[in-house]
Parts: structure tokens; C-alpha cells; sequence
């Protein structure tokens, strides 16, 4: 009962995100909202920019490229540096090249792949002023994504998608901090730190026990980190810390940030490109995707786990709780971590290493689909917007026509774009996973044995080539082999979907429109929500079941065994 | 391209200073003034009220068992598969623990948290150990319950999250019990 109101509670929120902040970032995005102009016009004459003139796909790209190689290159120095700099209260030193490497291009990617333990590898200056800021950029840079290719299918005729350098700014400036601002208040109301003060240690007369309680600026990194998509835990346990996420109220909380932005840009996209009922459709492939892994993993996870059974523990009240946190229950701590794999968040409040096997399976595969449902801040939107291109593509196939999608034809480059863009995440998850398993330094790091150490290196390199950033954590991947082989597939599963995700905007908006005619396969109507959603799961079905079934499938099926 | 160079390093620059010091630092003063309690870690005379300790003398009721001890410095869970045949034995080996204790081991206090330092326990691993504290601290059984039901939080607005006792919070309350003259 409780989580029926939990999930209503989520929908009316959700909701309400969707029909209010999309179409607030439809105004955003449209230049039609400047109350915020006073902050923004200053910053467009540091950068000596005229926000009215606009880019090229090429041009927008490779403003992009630029900032993103930019941002590597700042995350990577601050790391390295961080000994000399200030807001170091624990003294910690340069972080290994290799890890720095990883984390510089795991938070511009908006990864958040985290190989270290925040608390005992990251000074609060590197947490706040390289890491969270990535958090705000690497989203927006997102979103910005999502809004040009948008413009491509919303505009005639044009040989502009927007200016990257504006919708950046725009996007933190309007929508990323002013939520942040409010959001965080809240956190710490409930008890999550914000601090500047170092580490304190408290004595306990009762036990006799002395603890040390890491501190720092808190709650204003947890809430971006979620809002954001981006998932970075300021502590090694993420948002099963306390510190982070203190009571059901956060839990809830951050799960409503991680699918706000995503659920409501699908408004937007309905908004801009003139018809809601498109952004509708497109919402609902989300819906059914999410609605369907939700209900998986909340089955396997409240039938309770088979160690525990096996140990003669006949009543698992509630569920399997090892690696939860009682404060949040199974349910809605499962919850949580279903919303997080299925965006780009890869936050945790509880061990995904210990999930139940069908739980595991479903968010590793709830990445494997390419997470759109509803996926990453922008990058969730652009993705499905792929797959509903090679939807239409194979609803032309069928009727011998030409495909239209939102008035636009779609034709031999389209196709070609958005087959490489949906192509790109599963060559890198299953080619670098089976070089991981090929090597001994791939092999080593596993910590469970059996088909779950399988699981723990192929989530690593799904988790990481879908910029999402959850861990079967057992996998020990501070290695250099990990480190740098994991920083190539978090630099291929954003930037080789970008570049081809902008060049189908370029593309399509340099198109005239088509009228439609009675001959036109509408994309607004549940028979074409379903094609998608058919394509999806086929796509992502026919490219990872041979892994999945070596991972969690054997490991459900093996019934009474245990590995070591 | 050097064009988007510059304007990557300004944007770098004005990100850094409004997302990475303003942002955190307004933030900080807000939460400083709000509230300093929390901010700061929601420490008591014994502890922090959201960091799980080590409880394991009989007198007191116990926290889950957690893999390093619940160390907030060292955060994180053990990260056992479920068909982990570690995980098996751990279990088997807590679970032994809890009878020879006297308590009849529950779900929570069998399993590992995801922190590492779960602060907490449900109000049914706390009537679990209720017998075994009673008689440890020869205290009357109803006396135990009492203060665990006064120790007991209930869900965020009535549905989020799950019920749950501060272990510190009880073993403070059980401590002040006990010094009172009987």
C-alpha cells in the first residue's frame, strides 16, 4: 500500500514536470523566457558572442568537441593537482593519471563512472569545482543535443540547428540551477551534509567506539547528480549514504529529479515540433519500457534473495535487503535504481552487485535498450529519436514508400546516421567485453565467481558505453586496464552518437517539409508507438541475449548452486 | 576552431565559478543558517544519528552486520552476488551469532547494508533482539518494547521509505533507563 501511493505520488509529480518544465524548456530553447538576462548577457560578452547569430551542424559540433575536450582536460588537471590547490581539508593528494584519466572523461561524458572512493581519493575543491560543475555541463551539453535535433525536424529549409554556446548557457542558467538551488535546501533539511568543515571524529562513551564521519559540501552536489542524470556519489556508497540520502523523502525525491527532465523533454519535443501528440507517443514507448523493467526487478527483488533462503532464513519479510538500506525498503529503494540504470544516472541507494539474478538482469538490460526509457538528461530523447528514424524506416520497408517522420523524408543519410548511432553503444559493450574477458587483467578484477563475475565486467563496459555509471561495484576497476579501456568506451558511447545525432539534425532541418497525404504512416498513433517499441526491443534483444544469458540467466537458472 | 577554443576556456572559466564556488557556497551559507544541526553532520553526544555503529556487547541492541565494522570514512557495500557461496556462509555465520545471542535472527540483521554504516534497523529486528536486551540489562521485557516503540520512525509522509529504529537513538534511550533508579 505504501508503494502504490509512492508510485502514484511519482506519476502526479511526474506529470505535473511534464506538462509545466517541458514547457518551460521549450521556452528556454526557443528564446521566448529571458528572466534570468541580467546573469545571461554578461556571459555572452566574456565569450564575445552574438546569442542571435546561430551554427552549422558542423560548426555546432564542433563548438561541442571543443568544450568537451576543454572540460577532459580541466577535470583531468584539477585531479592531478589538487594537492596544491585549496579546499583540501584532508590533505589528499594528486589522483594516479590513469584514474584521472577515467574520472575526467567519465563526468564529462556524463558517465560518472567512479573507478575511486570519493571520501578518501577527492579534495572538496576537485568534488565541487570540476566534478559538480561537469555535472551541470555535461547535462545541458545533453539537453542541448536533444533541442538541436529537435530544431532539425521542427525547421524548413534551414542551414542553422541553434548555437551550442547558448544552449549551454541557457541550460544551466534556466533549468539546471535554479532547480539545484531549491532542491538542495531540502536535502539538507533532511539531514544530508553541507559543509566546508573537514572530517570529524565523534567518540561513542556508550560502545567505547570512535568514528570518523566524512563531511563536505553535500547536498548541493547530490541534488545536480541526480537532476542531471549524472550519478556521481560525493561518498564511495552513492545515494545509500546517509549523508547523501537520509530518509524516504530524498529517496523519493531523487528519483522524481532523475526522471524529470527526461520524462518533460518529451513535452518539449512535442511542443517544438508542433504537434504534442508526437511527444505523446514517444512518452509512452518510455512508459511501457520503464513500466515493464520496473515491474522485473521489483518482482525479483521482494521475492528475497537465494543465499539468504539457502542460510535458513525462511522469512525475508520485505524482500532482498542485502545491500539495501532499511530506511528505504525493497520496493522503493529498488525503485530508485531502476530509474537510475534506465536514464544515464548509474546513482545506486543500494548494492546492484547484490541484486536478486532477474533483478540484476533487468538493469543491465534496462541500459542494454539504449537507455530510452526515458533515459539520460537530452541524450534519452536523441537516442529514442534514432530508433523511431529506423522505425519509420522499416514501417516504409513494408508499404514500399518512402518514410516520413514529423514531415521530414527520410532517406538513404538519415538511415545511414542513425544506424551508425544506434549501432555505436552495442559494438562497444560487447567488443570490449569480450576482450576484458579474454585477458587476466580483465578476468582478475571480478569479485564474485560464476556467471556473476561475468555479469560484473560485461555491466562495467554496458554501464559505461551507455554513459551511466552504476556498478556491480564488486568489480575492482581502479586498474590501468580498466581505468583506460573504460574511458574509451564512455568517450565512444557519447561522442560517436553525438556527432552522428547532430549531423541528422543538420540534415533534416536543411530539408523542406513534406505535406502529409493519406498515404503518410502517422507517427502519432499507438500502432506506430508500438513499431518503435517493437524495434527497440528487437534491436536490443538480437545483440545482447547471447551475453545475458551467460550472466544472469545461468545465474537464475542455477538453482541450488552457489560459486565462489 | 580556435574561436571554440577560447570561448571553451571563458565558458570553463564562468561555469567554474558559478557552478563550482557560488552554487556549493550559497548553498552552504543557506544550510549553515537553516539548518546547522544537519549540515554538519546530525551529531549527538555519542555519534552521528545517520552513522551505524558497531554495537556488540549484549547489552546493547545491534546494528546490521556490516562488512568493515559501519565505517563512514570507508563507505560502501560488500557487493556479494546472490549466488555468492561468501555471502552463504556469512549469512550462515551471522545467523548463528544472532541464537547464540538468544536472538532469533531476522532478515536485516542477516544481510549487509548498501552503505556499509546503516544506521538503522526495522521495529522488527529491534522486538527481535528485545528478549535477549531485556535479560542482558535485567530490565522487564515490556520495558524494552516500550522504549522501542518511542524510538520507532514512521514512514515520510506516511508512505515514503520504510519504518525504522535509530539504533543509537535506542541504545541512548536504553543507556538513560538503566541509570534511572529502579
Amino acid at each position: 500500500m505504501p508503494y502504490a501511493l509512492f508510485l502514484l505520488a511519482m506519476l502526479v509529480v511526474l506529470a505535473l514536470c511534464w506538462r509545466f518544465l517541458g514547457a518551460y524548456m521549450a521556452a528556454v530553447y526557443e528564446g521566448r523566457t529571458a528572466w534570468l538576462a541580467f546573469l545571461e548577457r554578461p556571459v555572452y560578452r566574456l565569450l564575445r558572442l552574438d546569442p542571435e547569430v546561430e551554427q552549422s551542424w558542423q560548426r555546432y559540433a564542433g563548438a561541442l568537441v571543443a568544450y568537451s575536450a576543454v572540460a577532459i582536460a580541466v577535470v583531468y588537471g584539477m585531479q592531478r593537482l589538487q594537492g596544491h590547490l585549496f579546499l583540501d581539508p584532508q590533505h589528499l593528494g594528486a589522483v594516479s593519471p590513469a584514474l584521472a584519466f577515467n574520472t575526467a572523461v567519465s563526468f564529462v561524458t556524463n558517465t560518472n563512472w567512479q573507478n575511486y572512493a570519493g571520501e578518501t581519493t577527492m579534495s572538496y575543491l576537485t568534488q565541487m569545482g570540476a566534478l559538480a560543475v561537469q555535472n551541470f555541463a555535461s547535462a545541458s551539453v545533453g539537453i542541448a543535443v536533444a533541442v538541436a535535433l529537435i530544431r532539425g525536424f521542427a525547421r524548413r529549409s534551414s542551414p542553422t540547428i541553434g548555437n551550442f554556446w547558448v544552449d549551454l548557457v541557457r541550460g544551466v542558467l534556466y533549468i539546471l540551477l535554479p532547480i539545484s538551488l531549491v532542491a538542495a535546501v531540502v536535502f539538507v533539511g533532511q539531514g544530508a551534509l553541507q559543509t566546508f568543515a573537514g572530517p570529524v571524529s565523534v567518540h561513542d562513551a556508550l560502545n567505547g567506539v570512535t568514528q570518523v564521519i566524512p563531511r563536505g559540501p553535500v547536498a548541493s552536489q547530490e541534488v545536480i547528480k541526480q537532476l542531471g542524470t549524472n550519478g556521481g556519489g560525493f561518498f564511495n556508497a552513492n545515494g545509500a549514504d546517509p549523508f547523501e540520502n537520509p530518509t524516504g523523502l530524498t529517496n523519493f525525491l531523487s528519483a522524481a529529479l532523475i526522471l524529470s527532465i527526461p520524462v518533460s523533454l518529451t513535452y518539449t519535443f512535442g511542443k517544438m515540433v508542433g504537434n504534442l501528440r508526437e511527444g505523446v507517443a514517444i512518452l509512452a514507448v518510455m512508459a511501457v519500457l520503464f513500466g515493464g523493467w520496473l515491474a522485473i526487478a521489483n518482482t525479483a527483488e521482494l521475492g528475497g534473495n537465494p543465499a539468504v533462503a539457502a542460510a535458513g532464513i525462511a522469512h525475508q519479510g520485505g524482500g532482498n535487503m542485502e545491500g539495501k538500506e532499511v530506511r528505504f525498503g525493497v520496493a522503493q529503494s529498488t525503485f530508485y535504481d531502476v530509474a537510475s540504470t534506465q536514464t544515464s544516472t548509474g546513482s545506486v541507494d543500494g548494492a546492484n552487485d547484490s541484486y536478486t539474478p532477474m533483478g540484476g538482469f533487468a538493469l543491465l538490460t534496462g541500459m542494454m535498450l539504449g537507455e530510452v526509457s526515458p533515459g539520460g538528461v537530452g541524450s534519452g530523447l536523441y537516442t529514442i529519436l534514432l530508433f523511431a528514424i529506423v522505425a519509420v524506416f522499416i514501417g516504409g520497408l513494408m508499404v514500399g514508400r518512402t518514410p516520413e517522420y514529423l514531415g521530414k523524408k527520410i532517406q538513404a543519410r538519415e538511415v545511414k546516421l542513425a544506424a551508425l548511432g544506434v549501432l555505436v553503444m552495442p559494438i562497444t559493450v560487447l567488443v570490449l567485453s569480450a576482450i576484458a574477458v579474454s585477458l587476466p587483467a580483465g578476468r582478475s578484477a571480478a569479485l564474485n565467481g560464476g556467471p556473476h563475475g561475468f555479469s560484473e565486467i560485461l555491466y562495467a563496459f554496458t554501464s559505461q558505453a551507455n554513459n551511466n555509471g552504476s556498478a556491480f561495484a564488486g568489480l575492482s576497476g581502479n586498474t590501468p586496464f580498466y581505468n583506460i579501456l573504460g574511458g574509451l568506451a564512455m568517450l565512444l558511447g557519447r561522442f560517436a552518437i553525438i556527432v552522428p545525432t547532430l549531423a541528422l539534425a543538420g540534415t533534416l532541418a536543411a530539408k523542406p517539409a513534406v505535406a502529409a497525404s493519406s498515404g503518410t504512416f502517422r507517427t502519432d498513433t499507438p500502432l506506430y508507438a508500438g513499431l518503435l517499441l517493437g524495434v527497440i526491443l528487437i534491436v536490443g534483444a538480437l545483440t545482447f541475449f547471447p551475453a545475458v544469458s551467460l550472466g544472469p540467466i545461468v545465474e537464475q537458472l542455477s538453482h541450488g548452486r552457489f560459486f565462489s | 576552431m580556435l574561436t571554440h577554443l577560447r570561448r571553451a576556456v571563458v565558458v570553463s572559466i564562468v561555469l567554474f565559478v558559478l557552478c563550482g564556488l557560488a552554487y556549493p557556497a550559497f548553498e552552504t551559507g543557506v544550510a549553515q543558517l537553516l539548518f546547522p544541526h544537519q549540515a554538519n553532520g546530525s551529531l549527538t553526544r555519542n555519534g552521528s544519528t545517520l552513522a551505524g555503529q558497531a554495537f556488540s556487547a549484549p547489552r546493547w541492541f545491534t546494528g546490521r552486520p556490516e562488512p568493515v565494522g559501519a565505517s563512514p570514512d570507508a563507505s560502501g557495500a560488500a557487493n556479494l552476488g546472490p549466488r555468492s557461496s561468501l555471502l552463504l556462509k556469512d549469512v550462515r555465520r551471522t545467523a548463528a551469532q544472532l541464537r547464540r545471542a538468544g536472538i532469533t535472527p531476522t532478515n536485516d540483521l542477516v544481510t549487509t547494508s548498501g552503505s556499509g554504516f546503516d544506521p538503522d534497523i526495522s521495529p522488527t529486528d529491534a522486538a527481535a533482539e528485545a528478549p535477549a536486551v531485556a535479560r542482558a540489562n535485567h530490565l522487564s521485557l515490556a520495558a524494552v518494547r516500550r522504549i522501542i516503540a518511542q524510538n520507532t520512525t514512521g514512514r515520510e509522509l506516511g508512505f515514503l521509505g520504510s519504518p525504522r529504529v535509530n539504533v543509537l537513538r535506542l541504545n541512548e534511550a536504553l543507556a538513560r533507563l538503566e541509570h534511572r533508579p529502579r
